[in-house]
């Protein structure tokens, strides 16, 4: 049980990143995160919508839509419930805590369209635990399916953040015209990406 | 160029989605690991496109200004559902490749952006012919990806082995990000050299026949596009 949990942790933070071996949620990833501190806010947004919609997602895919026949809907369902959670959080947050609203409401709209939050509670509906870690012996709950969400939004965020040390860095950097920009960032990726890559060869 | 064909030439060229505005990242790195699956995943969102551009553009006048994002979503995500029951069942090896990023096509930013950059306020025909361009741009810089990875990671063409040589490099998840930066300071600096000599060899024509009245129409487009 502990041993399954961690496994799960280490390989969606790790091996499985989000961004960097998943490509799930690059728009965030190349769009905020020029400064270390935006690109903190928007993961810890992020994560939040990944366990809210989850919570919400699974159980209503499992227990209404699996029983009624109804999967093929799964889409229109998710999208809206992630548009209208996002929509809540927002006022919810714009209430209790006006300064955490400051630093991290203007991320909230755009998580509405981030794949990684669809990408998570699409990837969560599966019968069994390979599904999400191949390799992984045992059935699928609520339970691991919020730990995989958090665990993917730890990653997310670990991932954002770095990106946006290594950006500030570029941006002080003299970088060939045409190079400015995206491509550079896309090159800075590749880089972080084949550091992570050492994680996927850690056998369970 | 006439209207359709700089509707066209923006779609594929000036505004193409991967490698000059730079959205639906996520799809392209993803599906970039062959070039088949780039182009199979292309193609596929140039028919999500395609509809949902003559359809918007069709109900514009019906739906309302406030709830527009959330009418698109509705359309979007109804083909997307319609696209996967369809490739479930007649293509299912792409079915199984695209894998998690086939919903994903609801949140790609390329189609919400031309419904509601383009198709929201122009006519039925020319929202179809701006999906279908800027779809087959799509498809272009995810085949061209894919074609380069396959080669250099697998050694292979469309799936045809050429060669035993592969470099793994390029088809792990580090060489998509490095293909695809490469690819966009490539295709930039490309696309401006050549309109650059476009508009040199432009201009000296300009001025040689500068009194010809029937040249001047026909190259309105290209002075309007240097001013934006």
């Amino acid at each position: 049980m502990f041993a399954t949990i961690l496994i799960i942790v280490v390989s969606a933070i790790f091996s499985q990143n989000f961004i960097l071996t998943k490509f799930l949620g690059i728009c965030p990833f190349l769009g905020v995160s020029k400064r270390t501190s935006s690109a903190f806010s928007m993961g810890i947004a992020v994560t939040l919508v990944m366990l809210l919609a989850t919570l919400v997602t699974y159980p209503l895919y499992t227990y209404v839509m699996v029983p009624l026949k109804i999967e093929y809907l799964e889409i229109i369902f998710f999208i809206f419930i992630i548009a209208a959670l996002v929509q809540m959080l927002e006022k919810v947050i714009g209430k209790i805590s006006p300064s955490l609203y400051q630093a991290m409401g203007i991320y909230l709209p755009l998580i509405t369209t981030n794949c990684a939050i669809l990408g998570v509670a699409e990837l969560v509906l599966v019968n069994d635990l390979s599904g999400i870690v191949s390799g992984l012996q045992g059935g699928m709950n609520l339970g691991f399916a919020l730990l995989y969400a958090l665990a993917a939004g730890i990653g997310f965020t670990f991932s954002m953040v770095l990106m946006g040390g290594v950006r500030e860095r570029i941006e002080k950097l003299p970088v060939a015209k045409c190079m400015k920009g995206f491509p550079i960032t896309m090159v800075a990726a590749s880089l972080m990406a084949m550091a992570f890559y050492v994680f996927t060869l850690i056998k369970f | 160029m006439n209207k359709y064909g700089k509707i066209t030439y923006d779609g594929l060229i000036t505004n193409n989605a991967s490698f000059k505005l730079v959205l639906g990242t996520c799809a392209a790195l993803g599906m970039s690991s062959s070039a088949i699956n780039g182009l199979g995943m292309g193609l596929s969102v140039t028919i999500v496109l395609l509809l949902s551009n003559v359809l918007i553009s069709l109900l514009r006048k019906v739906i309302p200004a406030t709830v527009r994002i959330p009418a698109f979503v509705v359309i979007i995500a109804t083909l997307v559902t319609i696209l996967r029951m369809a490739l479930d069942k007649f293509i299912p090896d792409l079915y199984e490749s695209m894998g998690v990023f086939l919903p994903l096509i609801v949140v790609n930013c390329l189609i919400l952006g031309r419904a509601e950059a383009f198709a929201s306020k122009q006519p039925v025909l020319d929202s179809a012919l701006d999906g279908v361009a800027s779809g087959l741009g799509f498809t272009f810089a995810l085949t061209v990806m894919g074609i380069i990875r396959e080669l250099l990671g697998a050694g292979s063409f469309f799936g045809l082995k050429l060669w035993e040589f592969s470099i793994g490099f390029f088809s792990n998840s580090a060489g998509a990000f490095f293909v695809y930066g490469i690819c966009i300071a490539l295709f930039v600096f490309i696309t401006d050299k050549v309109e650059k000599t476009f508009r040199k060899k432009k201009s000296q024509l300009l001025r040689v026949d500068a009194s010809a009245p029937l040249e001047a129409p026909a190259e309105s487009a290209e002075p309007a596009k240097e001013a934006e």
